[in-house]
């Protein structure tokens, strides 16, 4: 096993961005590596087709209910499918769903938009999070800020802050305005693709509403974009796991994510990001190897969490202690 | 047998041969690392033979030898650029600069990599 993180344990821009930061990594060997990376076409087109087929069998439900209560439950089933796609979008930025890599980059657009997320803009900012992994003022993609803002991650069950927010960048960037934080992560080359994807984004919205308008019913609206909002319960359970409440500022991933057991329907949907100490270790390694590389590497790593009640015990008076004291975190205890 | 790699340059009086290893130790579709002075290399083995570029990713904190090698691509282990082994041309973001690629060469069955006396 080899140690190496940062020798000052300070963060400086200059630090951070040098090659002298080293991030913790378990030892592996590399053949075991190779073959766990090795990507594939097959498990993604299985789970892809499926979500697809459950996709729009739960559109369709969804239609035919409409008008009545049980629209109310068909479109929570549709709106939790729908926001799997940012699961989808993620796993696509990384190019690791399928081994062919136009699929890839075809899943890769199309989830981008239905999760809300500016397909170029998303790729730079994902990069940085990687590269910084809960370093502030590095890492533009922390999600619990500190002192936690209760009532913003409470909302964010329903999208109601994270949406809006990405609405109104893209409506932003469609524009041409890019803030000076995102000039930081996004390259000069990109930022014009950036503003051309946010400007496709808007026109089909505009599209989708005036079809709405046309039709009058709420119904094309109630298919795009909007399910991010009334289905995102399950992606904020599941994705605010990664990081929240744990400590900052470290470069070991197994102090600031966590690993938490997940049943069939949540890993499927999810796309085994609950793996996600792994997944930052090793972020060129498959959703679908992620259980193999777990077993591979779990006596490195901090004990993973049984299911998502054994991490929300931790996760909820962490968060609510961090709202009144921003220096406490969770301190995760990692093997010697 | 000596066998230069074909997208090689040939070796002339300019360039400096560096063992690197047994030929025969990196496997077809792999990468390793080799540090030499002040220097650190991505040597790699496709199904068209050895090529050698500058270790780390133009992109950021990485370095090659830890990535996955894809037919004749590099794939960098920390954001997933990817750059085409025998040119070193970036394929996609997050990568955008070019990687620099060097001569090999393998010699009685020892691969080595052709550098410029002349390089700072």
């Amino acid at each position: 096993m080899r140690v190496a993180t940062n020798p000052t344990g300070i963060i400086t821009k200059e630090a951070s961005s040098s090659q002298s930061v080293k991030w913790y990594t378990c030892d592996i060997p590399r053949a075991t590596l190779k073959e766990i990376m090795r990507r594939k076409d097959g498990p993604a087109l299985w789970n892809f087709g499926l979500w697809i087929v459950l996709l729009l069998a739960s559109g369709y439900l969804a239609f035919r209910c409409y008008g009545t209560w049980w629209a109310v439950p068909a479109f929570l089933l549709y709106g939790t499918i729908y926001s799997s796609s940012d699961a989808r979008w993620h796993e696509c930025q990384h190019g690791t769903a399928f081994k062919t890599r136009w699929v890839n980059e075809l899943f890769y657009e199309i989830s981008s938009f239905m999760t809300i997320r500016e397909a170029s803009l998303w790729r730079w900012s994902h990069s940085r999070h990687h590269t910084h992994t809960i370093i502030v003022d590095f890492d533009p993609e922390i999600q619990v800020t500190r002192p936690a803002d209760l009532f913003k991650i409470a909302v964010d069950f329903l999208d109601l802050y994270s949406g809006p927010v990405e609405i109104k960048r893209i409506a932003l960037h469609a524009f041409g305005v890019l803030t000076p934080a995102e000039q930081d992560y996004i390259p000069l080359v990109a930022r014009r693709r950036t503003i051309r994807s946010s400007q496709i984004y808007l026109l089909i919205m505009v599209a989708v509403i005036a079809s709405a308008v046309v039709s009058k019913s709420f119904l094309p609206i109630l298919f795009v974009w909007t399910p991010r909002f009334y289905g995102g319960w399950l992606h904020q359970l599941c994705g605010l796991t990664q990081h929240a409440g744990l400590a900052e500022n470290v470069y070991d991933h197994r102090k600031s994510t966590r690993t938490v057991y997940m049943n069939l329907v949540y890993r499927f949907l999810y796309m085994n990001m609950n793996y996600h100490i792994e997944h930052h270790m090793f972020p060129t390694v498959p959703y679908f190897a992620l259980p193999k590389l777990h077993e591979a590497v779990k006596s490195q790593m901090p004990r993973p969490y049984s299911g998502i009640i054994d991490v929300y015990k931790e996760i909820i008076p962490g968060l609510i202690r961090q709202s009144r004291d921003r220096n406490y975190y969770v301190a995760r205890e990692v093997p010697a | 047998m000596n066998q230069i790699n074909k997208i090689s340059v040939e070796p002339d009086s300019s360039l400096e041969w560096v063992e690197v290893c047994p030929a025969s130790e990196i496997n077809v579709e792999d990468v390793r690392r080799f540090d030499y002075g002040s220097s650190t290399f991505a040597i790699y083995r496709t199904e068209d033979g050895y090529h050698a570029s500058d270790g780390w990713c133009t992109h950021e904190n990485a370095h090659l030898a830890d990535g996955l090698v894809l037919d004749d691509v590099i794939e960098c282990p920390l954001h997933n650029g990817r750059f085409h082994i025998p040119t070193g041309k970036a394929l996609n973001p997050p990568v955008c600069i070019n990687l620099k690629t060097y001569p090999v060469r393998v010699d009685n069955g020892i691969l080595k990599l052709g550098l410029s006396q002349h390089r700072s």
